[in-house]
């Protein structure tokens, strides 16, 4: 069977908009949550977001491209392309490039805002460019448009499980042989007053509003909800032969992925963490690896109560006594939530971990729930050399992903 | 240049980055210009705001040149 490798990765985060920044604050344990600037929050109950900073998409993208695009593509575009110049993309047959990009939400900022033109001015001036900007397949329809890449493209919505999909997917495009190559991840730009409001009456996220950076604290007991957050993180991938024939730096190593569904509630995980754990097994399965071999974890971890317990309970029921041996980070600690960007932002933390050794805390733990007794990596990150990882991401839906990534060793 | 004229440039400028210098009536917004089907749309838009009226969809193919649209707009206006 092939093998699939990573030679470029690419992103736009509240914690920096590269790759060798983002990972140099996840080590460091900064936060990238602050007031929300986008918008007037003042009659929102929360206050507080992860939003990208220095955004100026006029370096990479023409203004053409920035009227054409919502802004959830335009993250991917730059991702994009930061990952595709990592990977050195050159004289590749441009039929075996694909491209499978997720988002959870789609262009909701130009659907607001055409919805706005409806009902204030009339049917009339709405954009011809609404609905091409809105779907949620614009991101990787636009991405093929801009570098050429004709093989398989198309995208991917399961929440905050959707990147992880896309990912698994992508995996999967070259395992069938329909791509040599493949582009993939996940965008997210839904920090308008109409998401945020729907989140909120959800009541998913943290109202801790006097306390930005201490208010996503996965895993500690004080933990009152998730911090929405928006971003991208892209990764090339592709067949080790192909990367081997054409001399491309190896990241690491995709060994695998499981995916699946708790069958339960459309927002609420399983308590027991039956999916996940199921999920992290066939994960595993898939790479041909036993428990015992995985050294770390980037959690879901998102800082509600209920995922926070069911994760724990999930790599409990899937590691047994190896469970006391992991360690466990939820970047999402200092990134906050990206939804559908979220996996592929956190598989760039894994990757970046196994490649440097340095393993991400989860800030902001501080006092302990008897619900969740692993080993969170608290507030500092930890020196290891780690050989294989798995990431986890769950939506709403009860869509499950674990990626599993190791080291390349030849 | 009459004042259409000059929005219309603008527009073309703007919406689709068109070099200012190659902007005059008898230039082609397709094969000149390089505009597409989105961009005929989206300018016919911007137009329809500005002055109020409205380019029924059959009038596209008429608008070939930027003359042509500059005096549709023209002659609606009197």
């Amino acid at each position: 069977m092939k093998r699939v490798v990573i030679t470029g990765m690419g992103t736009l985060s509240p914690l920096g908009n590269n790759v060798e920044d983002y990972y140099k604050n996840l080590i460091n344990g900064v936060s990238g949550i602050d007031y929300i600037t986008k918008f007037d929050a003042s009659t929102m109950k929360v206050k507080i977001a992860g939003e990208i900073k220095n955004f100026v998409p006029e370096d990479i993208l023409t203004k053409r491209e920035i009227r054409r695009t919502d802004l959830v593509t335009q993250y991917a575009l730059i991702a994009a392309d930061e990952a595709i110049k990592m990977a050195n993309l050159e004289n590749i047959d441009m039929d075996r490039i694909g491209v499978i990009v997720a988002s959870g939400i789609g262009g909701i900022n130009t659907w607001e805002e055409q919805h706005e033109i409806l009902l204030n001015e009339s049917p009339d001036r709405v954009s011809p460019f609404f609905i091409p900007m809105m779907i949620i397949n614009s991101v990787s329809g636009y991405i093929s448009i801009k570098h050429g890449f004709k093989g398989p493209n198309y995208a991917i919505a399961s929440a905050c499980a959707s990147g992880g999909h896309a990912i698994a997917d992508s995996y999967n495009q070259i395992i069938l042989d329909n791509a040599d190559v493949m582009i993939c991840g996940g965008s997210e730009a839904a920090l308008t007053k109409l998401a945020f409001a729907g989140f909120i009456a959800l009541q998913a996220l943290s109202t801790k509003n006097d306390e930005p950076q201490k208010a996503s604290r996965p895993f500690d007991a004080d933990r009152d909800g998730f911090i929405m957050s928006e971003g991208s993180g892209i990764l090339v991938i592709e067949s080790y032969e192909h990367a081997k024939k054409r001399g491309a730096e190896i990241l690491g190593e995709i060994t695998g992925y499981g995916y699946n569904d708790d069958a339960f509630h459309i927002t609420a995980p399983i308590e027991s963490g039956e999916g996940p754990a199921k999920c992290m097994k066939l994960a595993l399965d898939r790479s041909k690896r036993k428990p015992e071999e995985v050294q770390y974890i980037n959690a879901h971890g998102t800082s509600t109560k209920l995922n926070d317990q069911m994760e724990t309970r999930a790599i409990k029921t899937a590691f047994n006594e190896h469970a006391d041996n992991l360690l466990i980070s939820s970047t999402k600690s200092m990134t906050g939530h990206l939804l559908g960007a979220a996996s592929a932002i956190e598989a760039i933390a894994t990757i970046m971990t196994i490649k440097n050794g340095i393993v991400p805390p989860t800030i902001n733990y501080e006092k302990k729930d008897p619900e969740c007794d692993l080993n969170y990596v608290p507030n500092e990150a930890v020196k290891k050399d780690i050989d294989f990882a798995l990431s986890n991401s769950f939506g709403f839906g009860g869509h499950n992903v674990s990626l599993a990534f190791s080291k390349f060793n030849g | 240049m009459s004042e259409v004229f000059d929005f219309v440039k603008n527009l073309l400028v703007e919406n689709m980055q068109v070099e200012e210098g190659k902007i005059n009536m008898d230039a082609n917004i397709i094969e000149d210009l390089g505009a597409d089907s989105l961009d005929i749309m989206d300018i016919v838009n911007d137009i329809e705001k500005q002055y109020d009226i409205t380019i029924p969809q059959e009038q596209y193919e008429n608008l070939k040149t930027v003359g042509d649209v500059v005096n549709f707009v023209e002659s609606k206006m009197k």
